[in-house]
């Protein structure tokens, strides 16, 4: 699969590796779109298990963003990886799984990153109105939105 | 394995479902269509409802009884566990899954140590894995007692929850005298179980299977052929297989839409490839469907559980596990059959004691996302019965 794949892509299939059993692939954003829809439609990946991001502030391009699939008919996973810069927004997924829909608005809660074409991109974790993203790294673990506790919840601090 | 997979693939295809139609947003800010049609209305269920099983609000519109859209409201129990996880050592962030699906703690634990021993390239002797498989399954079996009981509430029918809640406790007993506590147990560590079993272990454990195959029954004989259940549950919440699998919805959910898909046996982790066992599925995916499935579920867990103590063999009950903890730089996703849905691991390791991310992917927050197309069109006490049968533990969707 991943042979036919890079003939296809061919260098917008940056790596293909297997670590401790379990497939991945880290690609070109510009490509993922396309990836995605022909895993789903000609591999047979046709369960989007989950979406995830992880930030690495120190590098370049600070955001793994991460779709890992599985197939019923292979029974296989494989994690589908891309890295963006901060403020680049990726290719939403929402009309390839529609689970994507929940799973996208839970990173762009944590980690600020958009999901173009996504159909109602805000939060759903956190309060509407809450300023920060709480899974990137500079953010403390303590922290909270000062301003929007005492505004909304009465009090002068939640901690 | 003869359960693998998936028999017909063209009923599972995604592209004849339109995405568009899972796509449910109120237009709240927007006047009525119809000006004259005075019954639209936009109410909020919860965040403080009996039937909502924790903090969720679900923002109903509806016209008189009937449902056009809905909008769920979640977050209200959000405590950032996997933040905390980047702040904590592999060990000492195993207590906090615990607290993520409270009511199936055991499962949450299994995942987390399997997930860590994976990227530590360690694996747990054969006993620790019998113990976890019999506790685990116990669990499940705890899980879907309190799914029944108060999913029978919800809809009416008092009597469930007492059966339920009076065989759970057994249950629990079982777990409070191996590890101490009741619910968030903290049961396993990374490499094997902390606990050797106490002395009679196995007995309590084969006088419980004896004593609660009955007490299904009983069960059953109160809702199985009930009229008035049939009537709030068959054809209520239908969803589809293509509709199941496109919303990515695992668990006894999935399997009710007639996809015969169980983690423990399509990937089998733990000591689940020794045993004998059958993945019940329906075939309407109606709520009645969940509900039998569920059934069945709990006397398989019953077969697994006997199984694993007649089996258990003897040794040691941890792995040799550095005192120390640093997992190579490296990703892994391991997931399990939790009993609402599969439930995974995705850990990064940079090489150092605390984990560099933790991704939680949660059955119950995924499955939620299915509750807008299961009810529109339905009524409103059809909302309440089918948050029930989607089993969801909102500690588990905020996180």
């Amino acid at each position: 699969m991943v042979g036919k794949l890079k003939g296809q892509y061919g260098s917008g299939i940056r790596e293909a590796n297997t670590y401790l059993g379990q497939n991945y692939m880290i690609v070109e954003p510009s490509i993922v779109s396309e990836l995605l829809r022909i895993l789903r439609d000609g591999e047979q990946f046709d369960y989007c298990v989950d979406i995830t991001a992880v930030h690495y502030p120190e590098r370049e391009k600070q955001f793994d963003v991460i779709w890992i699939l599985y197939s019923f008919a292979r029974n296989e996973r494989i994690r589908v990886k891309i890295m963006i810069a901060d403020g680049e927004s990726v290719p939403s997924a929402v009309s390839v799984w529609a689970t994507a829909n929940w799973l996208e608005r839970e990173v762009f809660d944590m980690f600020g990153i958009r999901f173009d074409g996504h159909p109602d991109l805000k939060r759903i974790l956190l309060p509407d109105g809450w300023k920060g993203h709480p899974l990137r790294k500079d953010y403390g673990i303590i922290q909270q939105d000062q301003e929007w506790v005492q505004a909304n919840l009465g009090i002068e601090s939640g901690q | 394995m003869t359960d693998r997979t998936l028999t017909d693939p063209k009923a599972s295809d995604p592209k004849r479902a339109d995405p568009t139609r899972f796509l449910s947003h109120l237009d709240l800010d927007q006047p009525d269509r119809t000006f004259l049609d005075s019954n639209e209305l936009v109410i909020n269920m919860g965040p403080q409802h009996p039937a909502t099983h924790g903090v969720l609000r679900v923002i109903l519109k509806l016209d008189g009884e009937q449902v056009l859209g809905t909008e769920c409201v979640i977050g209200y129990l959000h405590r950032g566990v996997e933040k905390i996880a980047e702040h904590r050592t592999y060990t000492m962030f195993n207590p906090y899954v615990d607290r993520m699906d409270y009511v199936a703690a055991v499962s949450n634990g299994l995942g987390y140590c399997e997930a860590v021993e994976k990227l530590l390239n360690i694996e747990a002797p054969p006993r620790a894995k019998y113990i976890r498989v019999i506790l685990t399954e116990l669990n499940r079996l705890a899980s879907h007692q309190l799914w029944l009981g108060t999913h029978a509430l919800d809809i009416g029918a008092m009597t469930p929850l007492f059966y339920t809640f009076r065989d759970r406790e057994e249950i629990l007993k079982i777990f409070e005298k191996y590890c101490g506590a009741r619910l968030t147990t903290h049961a396993f560590r990374i490499g094997g179980c902390q606990y050797e079993t106490y002395e009679g272990f196995e007995r309590d454990v084969i006088k419980f299977l004896d004593f609660v195959p009955p007490k299904i029954d009983e069960y059953e004989e109160l809702l199985t052929t009930n009229r008035i259940w049939l009537e709030r549950t068959k054809n209520v919440g239908v969803i589809s297989k293509a509709d199941a699998i496109a919303l990515g919805v695992t668990g006894p959910v999935l399997r009710a839409s007639g996809v015969k898909w169980d983690l423990r046996k399509a990937q089998p982790y733990a000591a689940y490839s020794d045993f004998e066992f059958e993945i019940p599925i329906g075939a309407n995916g109606d709520t009645y469907d969940r509900y039998t499935v569920r059934m069945e579920e709990m006397r398989q867990s019953l077969r697994i559980i006997r199984q694993a103590v007649e089996k258990i063999p003897e040794g040691p009950i941890m792995a040799k596990v550095p005192k120390v903890m640093k997992p190579p730089v490296g990703e892994i996703y391991h997931s399990i059959e939790a009993p609402k849905g599969e439930l995974g691991y995705f850990i990064v390791s940079d090489g150092s004691t605390q984990p560099y991310r933790v991704r939680v992917r949660p059955p119950s927050f995924v499955n939620l996302q299915a509750l807008d197309i299961m009810v529109r069109g339905a009524l409103v006490a059809d909302v309440i019965a089918v948050i029930g049968t989607l089993d969801i533990v909102l500690g588990e969707v905020d996180r």
